[in-house]
């Protein structure tokens, strides 16, 4: 059987490279893939916990999850669509307006 | 064979993973997730969550997936995206940050003790919980959803009604005093 | 209640008016008017309640209560009382109806309504005080109504500064006044006028250390203190130098604030501590000597003044210390008596004057005046009417009021009787200048602008009427027996004042002192309608003398250059010197400073997601590693 703290491992470091490309990434679109990368790191979490506590409380959040990030997506590629439209371009440099 | 599978699942998720973030182009981006998607359904068919992983491939990689490749396509952006010029910090950061957690894992020896175990828990649970575990993985959650989180999940469907209202108004030309190109 | 209405009358007008002006407009004489008369009936009835009884007190509300320090808003009715309010109710309505012809078409005609009946909330308050700090505030409130009544026009310079002028002056006078109270309840402990009559004997042993070896008795020092504020509001010299120049304001306003009722309030004031004073011979000294001196400059000054305004504003002046030196020599029922006949022909006076002043559009020097006798009947007979209650010729009640003060002078000392003299010297002066007023403006060829003379006519009858209730006052009230109703209230130094009429000393000043006003009139006949030119050949003879009179003995010109000219010197100093130099930059550096920083910091808001994204990972990084290795 493999440890728990394998599946912990396994989704810190997909969480962490989720988390680096939105950091690093210009194009906003890669931004939101990188989000839903952390976002599967944290189901893994769920589902690895669910099984070894025997609860199936962790898979139902699971599927929240899910519905959030469905939802996320629907919104934050209609909010790009939009960007776009007005800016011509999805580099999230070039949307600086808020500042000074 | 439960660890040969895991470990397989284990190495293409990550490097599928760092892909979606390495990747130039947006579409092999997408690509690399969907791949990672279908892995972590596999992962997920190994933790007997059978009904997760149909949802994770059904909603993950069929619906979600597409949408992405859909406005990629539509957006018809050009190939060449280079990285942040904080590329350097991120990715220090990420490593400090993995150490760290590991660390915390480590320390923690989080499951690797046989106490916590299924027997262990399977005693301390309630009866209930005991006679769903019996029962199969979609009935199990189907009867928990309907039952202990009938709230959280009538609140679940409310948020994708607005966010449905939401994505049509805000991709809708013309809507929101937004000039028509 | 009633009596609280009296003073309540005036001021729901004022709120009235000021609060609505704007939509009243030419119709706030009503509300004023009705209020102000409402005011006089009340007065009436007191006038009527308190001469059959005992005196009224009343406290309306607990205002201060700090410790042991408590205030009421209260009144204190008696006879003195009474007086005054009849004088300021009566003199106030009169003004009132005038201003409404006299104001006709100005700019803020319901502004300046307003603001008289503000004056004549905080005068009747004033008189009706029962406590020091009452009277102190509407000592300063009715300070304030006349600053804002001289800049009526306020968009004349000369108006400005005149009312900065008097409010200055006045500012010298009662930094004294509250010295003088602050004292009053640092040695009585209480405010209130009766605590402080029943305690004043047993303080007067009292004395404090000036200036590390003076000993003053503490009475003495108090009664200075608080006549500090009356030499400022009555205009007694030195601090005289206001009222003239506050002829800037209308004349209505000079015949209510500046001759009847506010400039009287340092009078009344004496003689509403006369228990305190009476207890210090020095102080009433001082008074009795500051009054007669005052008296005698301001009338020499009076004699060469052109403007008709100023000679009637000197000879204000020159009256009120009349009355401060009747009640410094212990007469105090003299000087209140002289201070209602004087409220009635003075206000007669500068009505009159206001009337000419309209008619002439505007013209107030009397070297172009002259002839108006037939053109301004009504006008001419009531200023004549005026000037010999001034001048004191017999039968008008000018004639009682001085002889009463010069017979309660001659019985009262040494002191006493130098006065007199003095008195009997002004006397001659005043009769001097009022019958040269009369005759340079009213008799004579006419000097008028051609322009204005075709236009000469009587003003309106809301004007004219209150002229000749005046005139009327001015002769009754001499005869109504002011004195012996005062008497009983207003004790002297030995008991109720006595007067000695019957005595030959008194018949013998009754008959100097109507000589000396007969003569001054056949003076000023002889100068200006016997042998015209003789004014002009007698200042060249003495120019000096002329120079002198002519320029108010230059006292305007000595406080200029003594205290105004260094003040201001003094304050450029600071102003460039500490002000601009070290307040300034100090303050300026700090928001320099502040600029800079802000100007840096400002450059972390880049607007980059990605670079608060970075920032919140640090933290979050950073919070973990925390955890992780503590």
């Amino acid at each position: 059987m493999v440890p728990l703290s394998y599946y912990m491992v396994l989704s810190a470091i997909v969480f962490l490279t989720g988390f680096v490309g939105v950091l690093i990434r210009r194009n906003i679109i890669i931004l939101l893939l990188s989000i839903e990368l952390m976002l599967n790191a944290t189901n893994i979490n769920f589902v690895a916990f669910s099984h070894y506590l025997n609860d199936v409380s962790g898979q139902v959040f699971v599927f929240f999850t899910l519905t959030v990030a469905a939802a996320e997506v629907a919104v934050g590629l209609a909010i790009i669509i939009a960007l776009y439209r007005g800016k011509a371009t999805v580099n999230v440099e070039d949307l600086n307006l808020m500042k000074w | 064979m439960e660890t040969v599978a895991f470990f397989y699942f284990a190495a293409v998720i990550v490097l599928t993973a760092v892909l979606v973030v390495a990747f130039r182009n947006p579409i092999y981006s997408v690509i690399a997730l969907l791949v990672m998607f279908f892995h972590v359904a596999g992962l997920f068919v190994t933790l007997h969550a059978e009904f997760l992983a149909a949802v994770q491939i059904v909603v993950y990689a069929g619906a979600i997936l597409v949408l992405y490749l859909f406005v990629v396509m539509l957006l018809n952006l050009k190939q060449d995206d280079s990285y942040q010029r904080q590329v350097g910090w991120g990715i220090g950061l990420g490593i400090v940050g993995l150490a760290e957690m590991i660390y915390l894992v480590l320390s923690a020896q989080v499951g690797n003790s046989p106490a916590i175990g299924t027997a262990a828990l399977q005693a301390s649970a309630s009866p209930k919980v005991a006679a769903i575990v019996t029962r199969g993985n979609t009935e199990a959650i189907g009867y928990m959803l309907y039952t202990k989180y009938l709230f959280p999940f009538e609140v679940a469907s409310l948020i994708l009604l607005v966010a449905m209202i939401g994505a049509i108004l805000l991709a809708k030309k013309g809507v929101l005093g937004m000039k028509e190109p | 209640m009633k009596y609280v209405l009296i003073p309540l009358l005036p001021f729901a007008a004022f709120l009235i008016i000021g609060l609505c002006g704007h939509w009243i407009r030419e119709r706030a004489h009503w509300i004023a008017v009705t209020a102000v008369f409402g005011s006089l009936l009340l007065s009436v009835s007191a006038f009527i309640d308190v001469a059959q009884g005992e005196p009224i007190t009343m406290t309306l509300y607990s205002w201060i209560s700090s410790g042991t320090f408590k205030v009421d808003i209260g009144f204190y009715i008696d006879r003195l009382t009474v007086a005054m309010l009849l004088l300021v109710t009566i003199v106030s309505g009169l003004v009132h109806i005038y201003m409404i012809g006299y104001m006709h078409g100005e700019s803020g005609y319901p502004r300046f309504f307003a603001y008289i009946a503000l004056f004549t909330f905080s005068m009747l308050m004033l008189v009706m005080a029962d406590n020091f700090l009452q009277l102190y505030v509407f000592w300063e409130a009715v300070g304030l109504c006349s600053y804002l009544l001289i800049g009526h026009w306020y968009d004349r310079k000369s108006a400005n500064d005149a009312a900065t002028k008097a409010f200055v002056v006045n500012r010298v006078g009662d930094f004294g006044f509250g010295l003088g109270v602050m004292l009053i309840f640092a040695i009585f402990g209480t405010l209130q006028y009766q605590e402080v009559f029943a305690g004043a004997a047993s303080q007067a042993a009292l004395t404090l250390n000036v200036g590390g070896h003076w000993q003053v008795g503490v009475l003495t020092m108090i009664c200075l203190l608080l006549y500090a504020g009356a030499v400022g509001k009555s205009a007694q010299f030195p601090l005289h130098v206001w009222l003239p120049d506050a002829m800037e304001g209308p004349t209505p306003i000079s015949a209510l604030i500046h001759a009847a009722t506010m400039v009287t309030a340092g009078v009344f004031m004496v003689a509403r501590l006369a228990p305190l004073y009476n207890l210090s011979p020095a102080a009433m000294d001082v008074v009795a000597v500051t009054g007669g001196f005052t008296a005698i400059f301001a009338a020499t000054i009076a004699i060469t003044q052109n403007d008709i305004k100023r000679v009637v504003a000197y000879s204000t002046v020159s009256q009120l210390g009349y009355m401060m030196m009747a009640c410094g020599l212990g007469v105090y029922t003299a000087g209140m008596y002289h201070l209602l006949t004087h409220g009635a022909f003075k206000a007669l006076l500068f009505l009159g004057c206001g009337s000419v002043i309209i008619a002439l559009h505007h013209e107030q020097d009397i070297r172009r005046m002259g002839g108006l006798k037939d053109k301004l009947p009504i006008t001419y007979w009531t200023f004549v009417i005026g000037s010999i209650a001034l001048a004191g010729i017999p039968l008008t009640s000018g004639f009682f009021s001085k002889d009463e003060i010069l017979i309660g002078a001659w019985t009262a000392g040494t002191l006493g009787k130098t006065l007199a003299v003095v008195g009997l010297m002004t006397a001659f002066l005043t009769a001097f200048y009022s019958a040269r007023l009369v005759f340079v403006a009213f008799w004579g060829p006419s000097r008028v602008d051609p322009k204005h003379a075709q236009h000469i006519h009587e003003p309106s009858p809301t004007m004219t009427v209150p002229l000749m209730i005046l005139a009327a006052l001015a002769i009754i009230t001499g005869y109504v027996g002011i004195p012996e109703f005062l008497a009983s209230v207003l004790p002297g130094p030995s008991g109720p004042a006595e007067t000695h009429h019957g005595s030959p000393e008194a018949m013998a000043i009754m008959v100097i002192a109507s000589l000396a006003g007969i003569g001054g009139i056949a003076a000023a006949y002889m100068i200006y309608v016997g042998s015209p030119g003789l004014s002009k050949r007698l200042a060249a003879q003495w120019p000096s003398a002329y120079g002198l009179s002519l320029n108010k003995w230059y006292m305007d010109e000595l406080y200029d250059a003594w205290i105004v000219k260094p003040t201001t010197e003094a304050a450029d100093i600071l102003w460039r010197g500490v002000d601009v130099a070290v307040i300034d930059a100090a303050v300026n550096g700090v928001a320099r400073v502040v600029t800079f920083w802000s100007g840096m910091l400002r450059l972390l808001q880049s607007g980059q997601v990605q670079h608060y994204a970075l920032a919140m990972a640090l933290g979050a990084v950073a919070i973990l590693g925390v955890y992780v290795l503590f």
